[in-house]
């Protein structure tokens, strides 16, 4: 069930539009921030019925936005670290290996306290400071493997 | 050159509206609210500035496309889905100087007439669409967004749409449909947006970089503006420099600076002194320059002349120790992975490319793939809707045109040349 929190939000973005299906993106993402970073099937019922849509409308445009994360759920900290051509040049390959290696995990896979996601992400754009990755919203520029162990260090 | 882009980067909190206005902001759109309409679309045209978004197309003309008719409601739609690897301009601007994008957008839409503007920006600059949003309210605040701004006739309501993980998106089209809540498919032009685009109404569709430059042009003149750089594609650019020099970042320079200036005097030259191999003039879709092309001036047209593209002015520099198959490959997986899988061509062949780019690189290439490359290539160039496509096969193309020998090599031997 969405919150009287996240229905006034949506009833907010509403107001940015002249036609409800509009405010879907926000709707989804409203959705996704108070449900541990994850959308639901019942989320999505329900936001279809807020907007006027079909539920399968709603999966249709949460499915084709790779932020949303539809039946790919993700622990508390979604670490993605870019791999795309700026990050690689300066060793973004090698830093996955290592996050892996800390974590103890593949990329793509949660640890099993639930804890921490590793992905890797295309461009974030913020090649300046490559390698770079991103945790939930924050972005963590001009890493090296000290920055990667002292960052976990702190979140663990 | 006088800073005109960046000018506020370094300036103590430029993203507040009082010191934005303390340090010069928010005169120029109080001058051209005061001027005829048609007058700022002629000073905009005759400033020469080029889409800043990579097509470099004319701005004033784009606007120059928008009916008169008072009567229809028209829209701005400010390109903030900054998605091409390599480019973090618009990202500076927003996150330091957030009310010279505002000041210039609410100059646009006087002079097109249109009384909503969005700002599509991409969900993974959270920390953008906050300053945005803030610099949005403190404009209502001021009475400089709302009902008869800054005391004008002319109202304005500016709202932010967060993308949400796509990079189609910044194909203008596809921004369209994500706004109106759709998957971001592009859509097929004619009819173009200048004519029917948000909620079929006429719309334009301007990148930031490019929205930034109008209050400048409004209050120093087209002849100002028409003076910096080449007479073709003048101005000043933000060059957004990464990979292996000694100091990336954004630079910014008058157009037609020439690579050789970028990568060896702002940027302190290459990382560790080693041989430059390659250097990505525009973004990935922007086919490799060599360093025989070092002294290309980066402006629209010379780049162009030289096979490539200026893109958005994102300058990846390749050391000689890097793999250019490996290169191919992730540029190549990005277009497959960003493929919105509208176009057959583009969204079977770039996977295609990527398989084949993925047993080269990892030394399980078969005789005949190199052909194979090129073929999958024709099939894709000029069989789809938007661009996407194009930019997958120039970049491989411009790769296999200097680097050819590589891929042969990593089929023959099962292994890189350069270790």
């Amino acid at each position: 069930m969405l919150s009287d929190k996240a229905k006034s939000e949506i009833t907010e973005s509403l107001k940015k539009y002249t036609n409800k299906r509009s405010a879907c993106m926000d709707a989804l993402r409203i959705a996704q921030a108070e449900a541990s970073n994850n959308i639901t099937k019942a989320a999505m019922e329900e936001i279809a019925g807020i907007l006027g849509m079909k539920p399968v409308e709603v999966n249709a445009v949460a499915t084709f936005y790779t932020m949303y994360n539809v039946k790919r759920p993700v622990g508390e900290y979604h670490i993605q670290v870019c791999r795309n051509i700026s990050c690689s040049l300066l060793g973004a390959e090698h830093l996955i290996k290592h996050m892996e290696n800390v974590l103890g995990i593949k990329t793509g896979a949660t640890t099993p306290d639930n804890k921490f996601t590793l992905k890797t992400v295309e461009c974030l754009g913020s090649c300046g400071t490559a390698p770079m990755m991103q945790i939930n919203d924050d972005f963590y520029e001009s890493l090296t493997k000290e920055k990667i162990d002292a960052i976990l260090k702190d979140l663990k | 050159m006088e800073k005109v882009l960046l000018k506020n980067i370094d300036k103590p909190d430029a993203y507040k509206i009082d010191k934005y206005i303390e340090y010069g902001g928010y005169k120029a759109v109080r001058e051209a609210l005061k001027s005829n309409r048609d007058h700022i679309i002629q000073v905009v045209k005759e400033s020469g500035l080029r889409g800043r978004g990579g097509a470099g197309f004319s701005t004033g003309l784009k606007w120059s496309f928008i009916p008169k008719d008072p009567t229809i409601q028209k829209y701005l739609c400010c390109n903030a889905d900054e998605g091409e690897p390599g480019t973090f301009k618009d990202r500076g601007i927003m996150d330091n100087d957030p009310h010279l994008l505002l000041e210039g957008m609410m100059i646009a839409c006087y002079a097109i007439g249109a009384s909503v503007a969005y700002i599509y920006i991409r969900g993974e600059f959270a920390f953008g669409i906050r300053r945005l949003q803030t610099a949005i309210d403190e404009a209502y605040s001021k009475g400089f967004l709302g009902k008869n701004i800054f005391g004008s006739e002319f109202s304005l309501d500016m709202y932010i749409h967060s993308g949400y993980g796509a990079y189609i998106c910044g194909e203008e089209t596809a921004l369209l449909e994500s706004i109106e809540g759709y998957r971001a498919q592009p859509r097929k032009k004619p009819p173009f947006p200048a004519l029917a685009g948000l909620y079929g109404k006429p719309t334009v569709i301007n990148n930031v970089e490019t929205l930034s430059c109008i209050p400048a042009i409004i209050e120093k003149g087209p002849k100002w503006f028409s003076s910096i750089g080449p007479e073709k594609s003048p101005g000043p650019k933000i060059f957004g420099v990464s990979g292996h020099v000694k100091r990336p970042g954004l630079y910014e320079l008058p157009m037609g600076t020439t690579l050789r200036e970028i990568i060896f005097d702002h940027c302190g030259g290459m990382l560790n002194d080693k041989k430059l191999k390659a250097v990505i003039p525009g973004g990935v879709s922007a086919p490799m320059l060599i360093a025989k092309d070092l002294d290309t001036p980066m402006d629209f047209d010379s780049v162009a002349a030289k096979g490539s593209m200026l893109g958005s002015g994102a300058v990846i520099v390749m050391d000689e120790t890097t793999c250019m198959v490996k290169m191919a490959y992730i540029i190549n997986r990005f277009f497959s992975h960003e493929s919105c899988g509208k176009c057959t061509p583009c969204r079977e062949g770039t996977a295609w490319l990527t398989n084949i780019l993925k047993r080269l690189e990892h030394g399980e290439g078969n005789d005949g793939d190199v052909e194979l490359l090129e073929s999958v290539g024709t099939n894709i160039f000029g069989r789809t809707f938007c661009p996407l496509g194009d930019g997958a096969v120039m970049a491989l193309r411009g790769t296999l045109k200097y680097f050819k020998d590589e891929f042969v090599y990593h089929v023959k031997n099962k292994r890189c040349m350069v270790g």
